[in-house]
């Protein structure tokens, strides 16, 4: 009986010594056995190299407007042909993607901070503060994403929001949208896991506040927020294109692959320049699928309960 | 059980009064109203019509009033089609419910199907494509996948319209009426299922494998009964009746409209109407289709509810 005693402790000692490293370290070991995972995550970093790096090596990343080489179909000087203005669709589409993307991550983040922060105070204090919060999320939550974002583009475009500051509204509209569900999710958590024998030492302990929620709560939860935020970006990125695409999210001359995609509004480049539109509507479905196969995998190896 | 429901009755009430506020505020806020945004009328005939339409009176003045027309039914007047905007959504409403419904069956039986399929083969090349199909169905914008689905199929092959419900012009009636319904329905059905089925599929597939596992599908397959005895009796019924919380959330998809889908396509369903109502700032229209879609969305998580405890006995609703 002692032996097991010691022996568990052991392991929870040996545990608390590496926890955070070994975390990291079991989840990556697991993920690395998913090959689709795997996939999904090797062409998610080829994607930000793309967009990151690849304008550096293109001839034509000045964006310069070239009169003669207008709406040209794809070609060996232009791989994926010209635009309107006689742009270089390969370089828009890399500098399009740099701003795609960071609006997903910056959402995410935007939304993972909110959420996570009110759901562990709504969880662990509970009365009033839990009721305000959640009765608001319940009400966000009542209005589905898309009417409530354009409603929310609309306002910005009255307002005339100079177009450089667009981007980092549309991130601050996408995690608006986005966080009630995540606080949610964090506050189901926070109320088990505020029950446990750890947090009655927190309290022997005589911790402050503050340390019980963000050091001894908000980490418990982590495993769960990793999954759901991956999946996040892929549903920031989705509704960023559809809102620039309708030209209430980020507007030109900032590129981004929505509005890339605004091309095909006009009759003729939709039935007879499909280069100028089907590049960016692919670079957005491969980029998203990728997340969405990598948060999958994270899912199968954080969560010990998804037994595959 | 019915003190459960009253109790979520009020709540719900609760709710909307919020979200009503919320959704007033918004439209409230945005500058610029459909008599601003006519370059066509003279100072003084703003006035008017502003006076005409309350424009001009406080804005909670004009929340009140609002709510007041609301409770009754009544979600006042559009103002680019000078009809109530309920009658406005229920002549809508049913175009948008056809191709809703249409897509919503298919979705739900290609998803059982091969959820079914897939789950039975766990691990076999099938069950990896149906899972990457799934993932790649997600991850589709929705309004990309329409464009791409009528410059093929529409543009380039010309099988079928590129948008609309009827061919402009035409006076078709009976069956001939009813065929070219169904011809301008397939392309946005089909969009419609591609986006809905991934997700469905991957929910039964889980299903599927969660209960096939249980004890009492070892117990049949001991009884000597056929393996397909056992999928399809024992685990598929065991693997739906959870499914049915599903249906109840159902209910803003089925009469709420696809909005991108009906726009890309043309289709004159209440999605449509609202993407309309948007570019003109139509606000009667746009508040009570907003304020639809929530009641939508809170009855329906009620339902889903009350399904789950008709479902599943074990689940107490308190």
């Amino acid at each position: 009986m002692s032996s097991i005693v010691t022996e568990t402790a052991g392991l929870a000692g040996a545990r608390a010594g590496a926890r955070r490293s070994s975390l990291w370290r079991d989840t990556f070991a697991k993920l690395k056995k998913n090959k689709v995972a795997m996939c999904g995550l090797v062409f998610l970093v080829m994607m930000f190299l793309f967009c990151f790096i690849g304008p550096f090596f293109s001839p034509y990343a000045s964006g310069k407007v070239n009169t003669v080489m207008i709406n040209k179909p794809p070609s060996l000087v232009h791989w994926l042909g010209t635009d309107n203005l006689g742009r270089d669709i390969l370089t828009r589409l890399m500098q399009a993607g740099r701003i795609s993307l960071t609006v997903g991550l910056a959402a995410m983040v935007l939304s993972v901070f909110i959420g996570s922060v009110l759901g562990v105070v709504a969880g662990y204090y509970r009365g009033v503060v839990d009721q305000i919060v959640m009765r608001f999320a319940d009400i966000l939550m009542t209005i589905p994403g898309l009417p409530l974002l354009f409603i929310i583009g609309a306002i910005l475009s009255e307002w005339k929001v100079p177009t450089d500051y667009r981007i980092y509204i549309v991130m601050l509209m996408l995690s608006l949208i986005g966080w009630p569900e995540l606080a949610r999710l964090v506050r189901s958590q926070i109320l088990s896991l505020r029950e446990r024998e750890f947090m009655q030492a927190t309290e022997s302990l005589g911790l402050r506040d503050h340390r019980k929620l963000f050091f001894h709560l908000l980490p418990n939860t982590v495993p769960i927020l990793i999954v759901v935020a991956t999946l996040r970006v892929g549903g920031a990125i989705l509704s960023e294109s559809i809102l620039s695409y309708l030209g209430l999210g980020v507007v030109p001359p900032t590129p981004t692959w929505g509005n890339m995609i605004d091309a095909a509004n006009t009759l003729i480049d939709f039935q007879k320049r499909p280069w100028l539109w089907i590049p960016p509507g692919f670079a957005i479905f491969a980029t998203v699928i990728s997340i969405n196969l990598l948060g999958d995998g994270l899912r199968d190896a954080l969560d010990p309960k998804m037994k595959r | 059980m019915k003190a459960y429901i009253i109790r979520r009755l009020l709540y719900m009430i609760l709710t909307l009064f919020g979200a009503s506020v919320l959704i007033f505020g918004l439209y409230a806020l945005t500058p610029g109203d459909f008599v601003d945004n006519n370059p066509k009328l003279t100072d003084e005939r703003k006035a008017e019509l502003k006076q005409l339409y309350g424009l001009d009176k406080p804005v909670v003045e004009r929340y009140f009033v609002w709510l007041g027309n609301a409770v009754r039914g009544d979600f006042g007047y559009s103002l680019q089609y000078q009809q109530p905007v309920t009658s406005l959504l229920g002549q809508y409403i049913w175009n948008s419910f056809l191709i809703a419904s249409a897509s919503t069956l298919f979705t739900w039986l290609i998803a059982i199907v091969i959820g079914v399929i897939s789950a039975t083969r766990q691990y076999s090349l099938f069950d990896s494509v149906v899972t990457i199909g799934a993932f790649a169905a997600m991850s589709f914008p929705s309004f990309f996948a329409g464009l791409l689905i009528i410059k093929f199929f529409a543009v380039d092959l010309g099988w079928f319209p590129p948008g609309g419900m009827i061919t402009t012009g035409s006076n078709t009636t009976g069956l001939a009426h009813i065929w070219e319904v169904i011809d301008h329905m397939f392309l946005p059905v089909l969009v419609l299922t591609m986006l809905g089925v991934g997700s469905l599929t991957r929910y039964f597939r889980t299903n599927m494998l969660e209960i096939i596992r249980q004890d009492f599908i070892r117990t049949a397959r001991a009884k000597g009964l056929k393996e397909k005895t056992v999928v399809y009796k024992h685990a598929l019924r065991n693997a739906l009746l959870p499914a049915i919380t599903l249906l109840g959330f159902e209910l803003p998809a089925l009469f709420g409209g696809a909005i991108i889908t009906e726009k890309i396509f043309n289709w004159p369903g209440v999605g449509q109407l609202y993407m309309q109502a948007f570019s003109l700032r139509d606000y009667p229209l746009l508040m009570g289709f907003t304020m639809f879609l929530a009641i939508l969305t809170v009855a329906s998580n009620l339902l889903a509810d009350l399904l789950y405890g008709v479902a599943d006995p074990r689940v107490r609703l308190k």
